[in-house]
């Protein structure tokens, strides 16, 4: 039952943007549509998988002196599998998420999990911790993504679910509603821990 | 327009319009996390602002001479993160043992930086930036400037907000709206301003 808890943890517990606030560039730049927001999110658990095995496999050989830039060369080169990959795939999401994508080699999230996980479990838990994790970034992401495309544009994942009489506020999906929207879903989260 | 506009154009641009934090949502995890304190964020704004400039003049020697003659852009991701973070590593013990004023002053933020989206995002920029004719790709000497010119970008806005921040203190916030969720929306706030901007033609 281990694993399941691993797996779950990233989610609710541990969430790695409301909770533990990391990867916050991707979180405001990218969440745009919900659309944007999967794309995102799932490269990045892609990526995250990738990289806890490789990291968990080679726990035993790294030198600690050297392990964060080998963590760094393992990351990068997963992404640029990911970058090439997407490019070739779906160029559409790669030139909306454009310069995001190679940043995900340097998104916090995924070191942090590789230096305070991967480097000290075995492989099987640190793919759990990577799943969960991963969703939980994804989910996250599409939260806000959700709130900023319905206020922003009138519509979900592309298909319009506002009446037509609704005039959508473009500020949501520019720039400053990025910063808005998630200071107010973490002021909820917040007044919810409060509560409890 | 001579040189000394193009660069007018370029400092603006970097400053005001396309602001690295405000507007290209870059940088963002110090931005939020060490504007707690004015001498602070000075002192992380002088380390990027340093970093930022000779990593933007580093990765553009790199990607010209090495990876662009050899059909290898493919592996920039990799190849500029590893300059980055020998660079920050070299930075650090040069100033060390050079500069030990300097080094107590920035010292703590140097290896923060590493990590810093706005200083890999900057030198990937920079391979794809044409000049205000929209012809000329960037110089050496126009990377660099853009380096610098975006982390003067990031530290003006890391200094307000640290400004800001340092008086909210003393308010009275709701309990639920204090720390994180405020400074976002502060930051939201402070866009909001910046997106005036973007409206200019210079």
């Amino acid at each position: 039952m281990n694993f399941f808890k691993e797996l779950t943890r990233g989610i609710i517990k541990e969430n790695p943007i409301f909770v533990i606030v990391l990867g916050m560039c991707p979180t405001l730049a990218v969440t745009t549509s919900v659309e944007n927001a999967l794309g995102m999110g799932l490269a990045a658990t892609f990526v995250l998988i990738c990289s806890n095995i490789m990291i968990s496999l080679i726990k035993d050989v790294t030198p600690a002196s050297i392990r964060i830039p080998v963590y760094i060369v393992v990351i990068a080169a997963f992404v640029s599998i990911v970058d090439m990959m997407m490019a070739a795939y779906l160029p559409a999401l790669h030139k909306s998420l454009g310069l995001f994508i190679p940043l995900i080699a340097v998104n916090c999230i995924i070191l942090g999990r590789a230096e305070a996980y991967a480097s000290k479990n075995n492989v099987v838990m640190s793919i759990a911790d990577a799943i969960g994790m991963g969703l939980g970034f994804t989910l996250s992401l599409s939260v806000v993504a959700s709130i900023r495309e319905i206020i922003g544009a009138g519509t979900w994942l592309n298909m319009r679910v506002t009446p037509a009489s609704y005039d959508p506020m473009l500020i949501a999906i520019l720039a400053p509603g990025a910063f808005i929207t998630l200071g107010f879903l973490m002021a909820i989260m917040s007044m919810i821990k409060e509560k409890k | 327009m001579g040189y000394l506009g193009e660069i007018f154009v370029m400092a603006m641009t970097a400053i005001f319009i396309q602001n690295f934090v405000l507007s290209r949502f870059l940088g963002l995890c110090p931005y939020l996390g060490v504007s707690k304190k004015l001498d602070s964020a000075l002192g992380m704004g002088l380390a990027v602002i340093f970093v930022m400039t000779l990593a933007s003049a580093f990765t553009f020697l790199m990607n010209r001479y090495l990876l662009m003659p050899y059909n290898m852009e493919y592996l920039q991701t990799i190849a500029f993160i590893l300059i980055i973070a020998a660079l920050v590593q070299f930075v650090e013990m040069v100033v060390q043992k050079n500069a030990p004023a300097l080094y107590n002053a920035l010292g703590v933020y140097l290896p923060l930086i590493t990590t810093n989206c706005a200083v890999l995002g900057v030198a990937i920029l920079n391979t794809s930036l044409f000049r205000s004719d929209g012809v000329t790709p960037y110089t050496f000497l126009d990377s660099t400037l853009n380096g610098f010119f975006s982390g003067v970008g990031f530290t003006v806005v890391l200094l307000a907000m640290a400004g800001i921040r340092m008086r909210l203190e003393k308010s009275e916030l709701p309990k639920s709206m204090r720390g994180m969720p405020i400074a976002l929306i502060l930051a939201g706030i402070m866009a909001l301003a910046f997106y005036g901007f973007v409206g200019f033609k210079i």
